[in-house]
């Protein structure tokens, strides 16, 4: 009976992950095939991007602040206060930027998407979309998947900035560093290398976030309770997704560039 | 985990075109699974289901979708955009193909609202409406492309008996103006009899009852469900001559 009962969960687990992974594999196949639906992107793309814009400024700055405050003492300590910049732009480029603005997005927008597909798909409009001859995951998954990746990428650079700045306002007025020499700290860190691993990260925490958003929503069952519960592990399964990803990506990534 | 009894069971029949066939049942026999099946929206463990002349238990879901179109469902609980207007709603396979809505396709939609008698509502959204409106819109989307086929779904499922007598008027509207095959689903009886024995009238514009000794075709059979398995099909006089004593029951 308990062998049974094990056998099952395990097949369903499976199950799930072959679930997802057809769907995040159709959303990019998509991209290739007729129709494209354009104004849903662009609705989502504002929805996502401009949406989030407030929240992202305002906790990328107050982490770049935080992270000049915390690291200042220690870099005092060995007479490096002025490596602050460097500290900063390191840490917020490489590694801040990208992954808490994946997790404010996927707390944002993960869960949104698994409501709104959850409560149309309890409501049986996923199926009336297929009844009509209408791929939902042509008009409903790969925009978020675009929508998502592209304007994740530009949160992340402008969290990158305002970070920065955040950092900047400590050293200046707390910290009493020269400007110049924090900003010039600042660009010099960074490497090709540096930017890169900025810039990549966004890209695969995106797709994480609208893809588990998307499996979630077109999966949900059991009327509003369903949505409910569809929708909290949406969140939970992006965020955990998006750190140890995290983890395996950089470690990769520091690899191909030899740190 | 998994369901060992299937919930259908060597269910064989055929839709003829232009034939509307009435499939009844209890509650949890199958018949919304019936509809979904022949749609493609499930796929059967077993078996094989032929529309339009082409074998969709054997196609890819993306290869369904043209053969969709020519397909209109009516969903029990209407599974209306509820972010989009009514006109919206109506005009959604249209605007598919043209991306939004133009003069023609307006008159299209309006003339669709007007079949159902809802010519007024085009601006609402589905939540503004009442339950039987809503069914209403959700024939009038299905019908916009002129399908080759309709599927109702329990349409009159939990409505009062007037509003009940104004959805099955459609239907059988549908059915004699532009003669299209369907599949109906309920457990209503009183509407697969009303079905068997009235047309539609198109001088009076309304649905009249069959007169006596007629020998007109009315284009109904029905199909009982019972057990996972038909148990009747046939038309609603040989229906009525059954002996099988389930049948006497139910009909009772």
């Amino acid at each position: 009976m308990a062998t049974t009962y094990f056998s099952d969960v395990v097949k369903e687990k499976i199950g799930a992950v072959q679930d997802y992974s057809l769907l995040a594999g159709r959303s990019i196949s998509n991209l290739f095939a007729q129709p494209r639906y354009y104004a849903d992107t662009l609705l989502q793309a504002d929805l996502i991007g401009v949406g989030s814009l407030p929240i992202v400024v305002l906790i990328g700055f107050f982490t770049g602040a935080v992270l000049a405050l915390q690291t200042a003492s220690t870099l005092q300590q060995f007479g490096s206060l002025s490596l602050t910049g460097k500290l900063v732009a390191l840490s917020m480029v490489r590694e801040l930027g990208p992954v808490l603005t994946g997790i404010l997005v996927s707390g944002r927008n993960s869960s949104g998407m698994a409501s709104e597909l959850g409560s149309m798909k309890v409501t049986e409009q996923i199926d009336a979309m297929r009844a009509m001859g209408v791929d939902p995951t042509k008009k409903l998954v790969t925009p978020r998947v675009i929508a998502t990746v592209v304007m994740l990428f530009f949160l992340s650079i402008i969290s990158d900035l305002v970070g920065l700045a955040g950092g900047f306002v400590i050293s200046y007025l707390l910290l009493g560093l020269d400007p110049n020499q924090y900003w010039t700290t600042a660009y010099q860190a960074l490497r090709f290398g540096d930017v890169f691993m900025g810039l990549g990260k966004p890209v695969m925490f995106g797709f994480i976030i609208s893809s588990i958003g998307c499996y979630y929503g077109m999966t949900a069952k059991g009327g509003t309770e369903g949505v409910g519960r569809a929708t909290t592990q949406a969140v939970v399964s992006a965020s955990v997704l998006i750190v140890v990803s995290d983890f395996f990506l950089t470690k990769l990534l520091m690899e191909f560039f030899q740190y | 985990m998994g369901f060992e009894q299937p919930v259908l069971d060597q269910i064989s029949f055929e839709l003829v075109r232009g034939e509307t066939k009435v499939v009844l049942g209890e509650a949890g026999t199958g018949k919304t699974l019936l509809l979904k099946l022949a749609l493609g929206l499930l796929k059967p463990d077993a078996g094989r289901i032929t529309v339009l002349g082409e074998q969709i238990s054997a196609m890819r879901e993306q290869d369904m979708y043209a053969l969709r179109r020519q397909i209109g469902m009516v969903f029990q609980e209407s599974a209306l955009f509820d972010s989009l207007t009514v006109e919206e709603n109506v005009a959604y396979r249209l605007i598919e193909e043209t991306g939004m809505i133009t003069d023609k396709i307006h008159a299209r939609v309006l003339e669709a609202l007007e079949f159902v008698e809802l010519g007024h509502t085009s601006s609402l959204f589905p939540s503004e409406l009442s339950g039987g409106m809503r069914r209403r819109v959700a024939i009038a989307r299905a019908i916009i492309t002129q399908p080759e086929i309709l599927l109702y779904d329990s349409p009159t499922g939990g409505l009062d008996p007037v509003t009940s007598n104004t959805i099955i008027e459609l239907v059988v509207k549908q059915r004699d103006v532009y003669q299209t095959g369907s599949l109906l689903v309920t457990h209503r009886l009183q509407d697969a009899f009303t079905m068997a024995s009235h047309y539609f009238d198109r001088k009076l514009n309304k649905m009249v009852p069959l007169e006596d000794g007629s020998a007109r075709n009315m284009h109904t059979t029905f199909l009982i469900l019972r057990d996972h398995k038909i148990i009747f099909e046939g038309t609603a006089p040989e229906l009525l001559r059954s002996h099988d004593p389930y049948i006497r029951e139910y009909l009772s």
